[in-house]
């Protein structure tokens, strides 16, 4: 049973009494919450995610509410705890739902080290899986969210899990995260697009998210294999470019947007190693978003 | 009593093997010991119990992760204690490795699967400001500034404050003595550096002997109030004690040693509770011998109530109505055993007023 399927009130019972179970990729992530502003970005953005069952092993309970005290009453705050653990200082209520998705990532990040991830999002087109790492300003988020309104599948916004056992990678397509003007680029380029909510001042500045599509969020249980790294570079008034990496080269770059290759160790290494060898590498500085999509696809 | 807990269960051996592969068992199992930190402990027991084919492929993917995380604490534990004795090596400073960083490099059973998050190290209080010195011009750097912290840590404090390396941001607390000076016990540290053991292959670095890895984790849980990790530590009691004690002499040796060092209600208190917590098989004859370092029948009583919720793991399905209350009352009394009345009341005055005005400013 899929989340749009719920009706509004089970959904909101849900999540204030034992926690509303989503099949989130290879997690299973059950979330409570009283926050009206989280149940709503549920609706708007999670609908295609399946539920779990009752009987179902949940990896991550997390949960966001208001800290306790006469704060819930005096500029409201959120709190983003694991099972217990508050990893993060409260932030104004109005961030809940994308503190949902901050605080998943944390989670992840931290406790899912089966997998050497990548601080990258990660896109299908054809079979060919493509790795895009993101350094900040980098504009992995952006051409993203294009080539998911384009019809690429969506394994991932924010990390590549790649299976330490067989090297493929694992999807979890969850919201796309848009920051500043991106929102608003990504609302003009398809009509497509359906974001969430547009939450102002933020430590990442104007935050929205972008619904991840049906089709990928039910292909989420499908692994897929590594074809592609290209590191993106949004660079003004620039022709669309593929520069090669050496393999020496994408190896030590991928490192560096690893969160957890010092974890892995020599297996870590090996990991990656394996990744380069089957991977094509490039640098790719573009501007105009429909330029790059052709380049693109070009090299698939 | 606290509600019964699964990890409690599994570390003591007395639960059954089918029931932890039942998915809800499993879940709970996992969710309790990960807020124990001791999630990698599990990972390991359950290999070496040839359990892990037998639960849930999540519970393995989690074992998985948690296992690399120990072994990533080990490697770095051990790359540190190289660049420590590199440094330390200017001055000759010896210094011995406690806690997990000993169990890591002596190839302890309570390495297993052990997690930590800082460095622990002793050098001789005269070679104190050396080593301090040395650290700093190495890139370890002080992270707390406030007079008052630095004074409190400085004089009345085993420890200096917590050093913190710029690169590789790792964690080292360097000790002179394994008790505060103003503490209510007293143990003479020279004593306890006679029976460390050099690491083969090292000039400088040292550890303590097994008796003094349980005592010192002994005085660490039962005195020092930071019981977040209690029930990790008592694990690694449980550890050391079932390993040492295949050797016959080894009950009384310790005792002998508990004595010398003037650590006997410590050591009461880790049989006391390893063995109502964990099953460790302490002799009977044992417990009543170490009952001369108990506080009393009341105070026994009294402690019972407060350990048994204090160090469960500290997790939602393991509280009571008493458990926070509980960890405040251990919290405070491991104050009042570190300082004199009045030192505690200051101390205590200048916190509060400290976080009064921190929480004004912050509203």
């Amino acid at each position: 049973m899929k989340l749009c399927s719920l009706p509004r009130a089970e959904l909101r019972r849900r999540l204030k009494e034992e926690g509303l179970g989503l099949s989130i990729g290879p997690f299973n992530t059950s979330l409570k919450s009283h926050l009206s502003v989280v149940a709503e970005g549920l609706e708007q953005l999670y609908g295609a995610f399946t539920l779990t069952g009752d009987a179902d092993f949940i990896d991550f309970r997390v949960s966001l509410n208001s800290p306790p005290g006469l704060r819930s009453w005096f500029r409201p705050q959120v709190n983003f705890s694991f099972d217990g653990f508050v990893p993060f200082k409260p932030l104004p209520q109005i961030q809940g739902f994308a503190m949902f998705e901050w605080g998943l990532n944390w989670v992840i990040a931290n406790n899912a080290h089966q997998y050497l991830i990548i601080h990258a999002a990660v896109i299908e087109r054809n079979g060919v899986v493509c790795i895009l790492p993101g350094t900040p300003g980098s504009g992995k988020s952006t051409l993203c969210a294009a080539l998911v309104c384009k019809g690429w599948r969506l394994l991932s916004d924010e990390m590549a899990l790649i299976s330490t056992a067989t090297g493929d990678i694992y999807p979890v397509p969850r919201p796309v995260s848009l920051k500043n003007q991106s929102i608003e680029i990504i609302q003009n380029y398809s009509s497509d697009a359906v974001m969430g909510e547009v939450v102002m001042d933020t430590a990442k500045g104007t935050v929205s998210h972008m619904r991840p599509p049906q089709l990928s969020v039910e292909q989420s249980g499908q692994p897929g294999t590594p074809g592609l790294i290209v590191f993106p570079k949004y660079t003004a008034g620039a022709e669309p470019c593929l520069v090669s990496l050496t393999q020496a080269n994408a190896l030590l770059k991928v490192a560096e947007n690893s969160f957890n290759y010092s974890v892995l160790g020599l297996q870590g290494f090996d990991v990656l190693g394996e990744l380069i060898s089957k991977c094509a590498c490039y640098e790719f500085s573009y501007q105009s978003l429909d330029e790059a999509q052709e380049k693109l696809e070009s090299l698939i | 009593m606290p509600p019964e807990s699964i990890l409690l269960q599994f570390l003591s051996g007395s639960i059954e093997a089918e029931l932890i592969g039942e998915p809800s068992a499993c879940e709970l199992l996992l969710r309790q010991a990960r807020s124990a930190n001791l999630l990698s402990r599990v990972a390991v027991l359950c290999v070496e119990k040839n359990l892990t084919p037998r639960l849930p492929q999540r519970m393995q993917n989690h074992l998985q992760s948690a296992q690399a995380v120990a072994v990533a604490n080990h490697r770095s534990v051990r790359w540190e204690a190289k660049q420590i004795e590199r440094v330390l090596s200017a001055d000759e400073v010896p210094f011995c490795l406690l806690k997990g960083g000993a169990y890591v490099v002596g190839q302890s059973v309570a390495a297993k699967g052990r997690v930590f998050s800082d460095v622990d190290i002793l050098v001789p209080k005269e070679l104190l400001e050396k080593t301090e010195r040395l650290l700093i011009e190495n890139g370890w750097m002080c992270t707390n500034f406030d007079p008052y912290d630095q004074r409190y840590y400085r004089s009345w404090m085993h420890e200096l404050p917590p050093l913190q390396h710029m690169k590789r941001g790792t964690t080292l607390d360097v000790h002179h003595a394994i008790i505060p000076p103003t503490a209510r016990i007293k143990s003479d540290i020279s004593k306890f550096w006679e029976c460390t053991h050099k690491v083969a292959k090292h000039k400088l670095l040292y550890i303590p002997d097994d008796k003094d890895l349980i005592l010192h984790s002994a005085v660490h849980l039962f005195c020092d109030g930071e019981l977040e990790n209690g029930l990790r530590d008592l694990s690694d009691l449980d550890l050391l004690l079932r390993d040492c004690s295949v050797r016959d002499e080894f009950w009384t040796e310790l005792l002998t040693r508990a004595v010398e060092l003037n650590l006997q209600r410590p050591l009461f208190y880790a049989l006391r509770y390893c063995h109502a917590l964990l099953n460790t098989p302490v002799p009977v004859q044992v417990l009543t011998r170490t009952a001369q370092g108990s506080p009393g029948k009341w105070a026994e009583t009294w402690m019972d109530f407060l350990f048994c919720r204090a160090l469960a793991p500290d997790h939602v399905s393991c509280n009571d109505r008493w458990t926070g209350l509980a960890r405040w009352m251990l919290f405070v009394r491991s104050h009042w055993l570190k300082m004199p009345p009045l030192q505690l009341t200051q101390h205590l005055a200048r916190k509060g007023y400290k976080r009064w005005m921190k929480h004004k400013a912050s509203v």
